[in-house]
């Protein structure tokens, strides 16, 4: 028997702020790619948790699609990533402003 | 709490070291000046993430857990901070944008302080299980389960996953290829299969993908000037044959 769910519930509230924090303090577009992961997995692990809470395989399903679209989030991101690098460098998000307007 | 006494000693220790090892993966993320480190860190939260996974009997999902995000999209991170050679530590007394960071502090800590008060606090419902859904105890495990869910339930879902993995593989192609196309010259054999192998090589399996995408890459980087799009087709046909050996999986 396992812990009560409101634990990791509470756990993946916490890792998600931070990872919100992360992504809103860092400038640095490779680590706020991380962050984001950072978030998706506190999801993750919330779909999980009331998965076995309700005893539901949905939450496990919905898991593996989350799975797939951050790998493809990733390979699209790193690639608009490396694109960039090609004109200029510099990895931070205000190095981008030349995308505006 | 009688919530915490209901749970043995050995499931609530197993909670408390991996919740300790992924809130300082999470931290040390954020922290972290050099990219590098916020990756391995990222790495050891995915590891707390994949054992919290097993800790709820959602093994084959730890598992998947632990190949594709600690195997792969790490590495594919690792991969392009040493490509781009942006392990520079970050200047974070610089801040452009004046009175972000303590804003962004208070946003995160009034957003968790509410999320957590309605859901502690406030005692919210978190429902009821829906006649519907497939239970989680069924013969065979949890990979039996999911697998006959995600071939009934979500198969839509699923079938509409895949076009999304073929949209983000055509996207990174055109993301890596060079504006103005593939140049004649004495490197244009190296160049041309690297930049249409993952798109060609869609209906092959991972294996062979993997070997065609990976001798393209070294093709790519002994010409020199075409390494990116060497490099891109290797980290694209890693992605996509990750998706493969999932589905392979699952089905089995």
């Amino acid at each position: 028997m396992s812990l009560s769910g409101a634990w990791y519930l509470g756990l993946a509230a916490v890792v998600f702020s931070i990872g919100t924090l992360g992504l809103l303090v860092r400038r640095n577009v490779l680590v706020m790619f991380m962050c984001v992961e950072l978030m998706l997995n506190a999801v993750n692990l919330t779909f999980v948790t009331f998965s076995r809470m309700l005893n539901d395989i949905g939450g496990q399903a919905l898991v593996f699609f989350t799975l797939v679209v951050a790998a493809a989030e990733v390979v699209v991101g790193l690639g608009i990533v490396v694109a960039i690098f090609r004109r200029r460098r510099g990895a931070t998000a205000d190095d981008f402003h030349i995308m505006r307007g | 709490m009688t919530l915490l006494f209901a749970a043995t000693t050995v499931d609530a220790l197993t909670f408390a070291i991996s919740a300790a090892i992924v809130l300082a993966g999470a931290v040390g993320v954020v922290v972290a000046r050099n990219p590098v480190h916020a990756a391995l860190m990222l790495v050891m939260t995915l590891f707390g993430v994949a054992v919290l996974f097993v800790e709820q009997q959602a093994n084959f999902l730890a598992a998947v857990q632990v190949i594709v995000y600690a195997g792969a999209i790490v590495v594919l991170f690792l991969f392009v901070i040493m490509f781009l050679g942006v392990d520079r530590e970050e200047n974070v007394e610089e801040e452009p944008l004046r009175g972000q960071r303590p804003l962004a502090v208070v946003l995160v800590v009034l957003g968790l302080a509410g999320v957590l008060l309605l859901g502690f606090g406030a005692h919210w419902s978190v429902g009821a299980r829906s006649v519907a859904g497939a239970s989680r105890n069924q013969s065979g495990g949890d990979v039996a389960a999911l697998g006959r869910s995600v071939f009934t339930t979500y198969l839509f879902a699923f079938e509409v996953t895949s076009a999304l993995l073929v949209i983000a593989v055509v996207g990174a192609v055109v993301l890596a290829r060079r504006p103005g196309g593939i140049r004649p010259g004495p490197d244009a054999d190296a160049d041309a299969p690297a930049t249409l192998a993952p798109a060609a090589g869609s209906g092959t399996t991972g294996q062979d993908h993997d070997e065609r995408a990976s001798a393209d890459g070294d093709a790519g980087v002994a010409a020199g000037d075409d390494a990116v799009t060497g490099v891109r087709a290797e980290s694209e046909s890693e992605s996509e044959s990750e998706s493969e050996s999932e589905s392979e999986e699952v089905s089995r």
